[in-house]
């Protein structure tokens, strides 16, 4: 099945290729808005850029590829994503992983039958301060506890 | 102590326009077209401000690459990245002060007669990236940014460009193929980006914070810059600390404070009074110190002569009962992880640590396998195309130096004395 931008993204997209030399410094911009567009970046998702911006789709893929924000799979409407690196792990990052592993009964990586949840486990995200932190779709959560988790989980429609 | 880039963070408003000129922004910038381009690279050589992305490399000297010709247009790239872990400074400048940024982006421009500048954040930073772009936005608005920039004649355009999640983009030439919609493959070197960068132009790469403490040094001069540090690290730092202490946060200091300051006077010292176990100084990269070795200042020279460096300034605590090994296989993962996979003693061997390191943890760790994770390092250590294999080398060789006794029970136990956990 064939997807395609919205007229705004559409828009966008336009005004994106402005700023750059040439169309092939688009292809990451165009990559988040096709993931913002459509949930993530499907195959269809690519075609659908590739067209867009006059490259073959292996070529969007190669890049695609290379870069961990972009989803080729669906993930859930929220995008649990729970640092895992040194400072987070010192301040009990690990044990928070498990938690809500336990409490949506998902792995890292999975995402609940209902579809609303994906946990993934992630690298640094530049907030070691205010270890542990999660992120949840474009959202910083920080200096974390279970309670905290468990308050957001609950209260996320 | 004189601050240069936090002195108004405390106001939410600094990151308007309006409350950034009421404190006296954009300041530097009117002088700056009132002086000659070479004056203000003199300055800033003069500040001695040396890059705080991780390196080191002194700023001024670095603009002096560009070619004299003037023919092809050059650009100006701000690394927004911050990957390194136990970093996290930028993200303030930005969030807080996003016009020290685009003052300095202006300024550095100007003298090295620049006219497009991409500030390259990392993709995860969705609101910083917001902020930045409104900031990018009111700045055109005044008359900072575009044509005829204060009625001097000169011209910039500012764009800013998400990056998509991957470590590795923080090396400047991997960030130049990412910004020109490639994979982020570190480029082998020459040609230098001050010849041949983004677009194929002259290109000069600098951290956020290098940027944003030019504004400072147009107007109070390099040599009052200079001498807020020490020897040869003009100014001040920002230094994050993380980790179980009591303030943890970022913390703009002289680069002539000692770390045992940084931790325990500055960041109040480890929670519920323990014990420091070590200290990993500059993000992750950076060689691990043991708590006898923190008298010592945290510029690049001292900290050279004990055997690591300052680096991003992110400074990662390890409270007593941490296992070193668990935390050394958090890392190698990390590197595993982050490996391009160009090169084969790279792709292999950040493989390879990650898994001995891991099953050392594991309580399968075999007789030798110290001696072969060292073998390893060697075997990466300087024969890559960017430093990320030597960024991997550098904590696992000081790991197993600095606490050898807790790999040798490990494997001799057969088991993680901490039971595998923090
Ligand atoms: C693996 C790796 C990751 C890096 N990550 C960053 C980063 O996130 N931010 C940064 O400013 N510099 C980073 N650097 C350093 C850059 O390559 C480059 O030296 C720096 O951006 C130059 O700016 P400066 O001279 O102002 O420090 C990294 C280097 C390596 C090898
Ligand atoms: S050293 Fe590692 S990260 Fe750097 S280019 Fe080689 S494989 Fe890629
Ligand atoms: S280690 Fe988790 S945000 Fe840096």
């Amino acid at each position: 099945m064939s997807v395609a931008f919205s007229d705004t993204a559409r828009r966008e997209l336009e005004e994106i290729l402005s700023r750059y030399p040439n169309k092939e410094a688009a292809i990451l911009p165009a990559l988040h808005l096709a993931q913002r567009e459509f949930g993530y970046v499907s195959d269809e998702a690519i075609v659908h850029v590739a067209e867009l911006l006059g490259f073959t789709p292996a070529r969007i893929e190669g890049v695609a590829s290379f870069y961990t924000m972009y989803n080729r799979k669906p993930v859930g409407r929220y995008h649990l994503q729970i640092c895992r690196n040194l400072s987070c792990s010192l301040l009990g990052a690990e044990h928070l992983i498990e938690h809500v592993s336990k409490k949506l009964r998902i792995n890292p990586g999975e995402t609940t039958p209902d579809g609303k949840f994906t946990l993934s486990k992630v690298e640094c995200l530049g907030s070691c301060g205010t270890a542990p932190v999660m992120q949840v779709n474009d959202d910083y959560h920080e200096n974390l506890t279970e309670e905290k988790i468990d308050s957001l989980l609950d209260r996320l429609p | 102590m004189e601050t240069v880039l936090t002195t108004h963070f405390a106001d939410e408003r600094y990151r308007h326009v309006d409350t950034y000129v009421q404190y006296g922004g954009y300041s530097a910038l009117r002088k700056a077209f009132s002086c000659p381009k070479e004056r203000i690279v003199e300055e800033v050589r003069k500040a001695n401000l040396r890059g705080r992305g991780g390196a080191g490399f002194p700023a001024g000297v670095k603009w002096g690459f560009l070619p004299k010709d003037l023919s092809r247009p050059r650009i100006l790239v701000i690394n927004a990245d911050e990957g390194e872990p136990g970093t996290f400074k930028d993200r303030q400048i930005m969030s807080r002060g996003p016009h020290l940024l685009i003052e300095g982006i202006a300024i550095a421009s100007y003298a090295m007669t620049i006219h497009s500048t991409y500030i390259y954040i990392r993709g995860e930073f969705v609101r910083e990236a917001k902020i930045m772009e409104e900031a990018v936005a009111e700045a055109y608005a005044k008359g900072f940014l575009g044509k005829n920039i204060l009625g001097s004649g000169f011209h910039l355009d500012v764009y800013v460009h998400r990056g998509a999640g991957a470590y590795i983009c923080g090396e400047e030439t991997s960030l130049i193929n990412s910004l020109e919609g490639k994979r982020g493959w570190p480029r082998i070197k020459p040609p230098f980006p001050a010849s041949v960068g983004a677009f194929g132009l002259p290109t000069i790469v600098n951290n956020v914070e290098t940027i944003a403490d030019v504004p400072w040094i147009v107007n109070n001069g390099g040599e009052k810059f200079a001498s807020l540090g020490v020897e040869k690290n003009g100014g001040t730092r920002l230094i994050g600390v993380s980790g179980p202490v009591n303030r943890p946060g970022v913390y703009e200091l002289s680069a002539g404070v000692l770390l045992r300051e940084v931790i325990y006077t500055h960041a109040g010292g480890l929670k519920d009074g323990k014990q420091l176990k070590a200290v990993i100084p500059g993000g992750s990269s950076t060689p691990v110190l043991r708590p006898d070795e923190i008298d010592v200042t945290f510029d690049i020279e001292s900290m050279g002569k004990i055997g690591t460096m300052p680096g991003s300034g992110g400074v990662i605590v390890i409270p007593e009962g941490a296992c070193m090994v668990r935390a050394l296989s958090v890392l190698m993962n990390f590197y595993a992880h982050e490996s391009c996979g160009q090169c084969t003693p790279c792709r292999e061997g950040t493989g390879w640590l990650a898994k001995i390191v891991g099953r050392i943890e594991n309580g399968q760790g075999r007789e030798g396998d110290i001696e072969l994770i060292l073998d390893v390092c060697d075997n990466m250590m300087g024969r890559t195309i960017c430093p990320l294999a030597d960024a991997a080398v550098m904590p696992a060789q000081s790991f197993i130096w600095k606490f050898r006794e807790e790999f040798d029970r490990h494997i001799a136990d057969k088991k993680c004395p901490f039971g595998n956990k923090f």
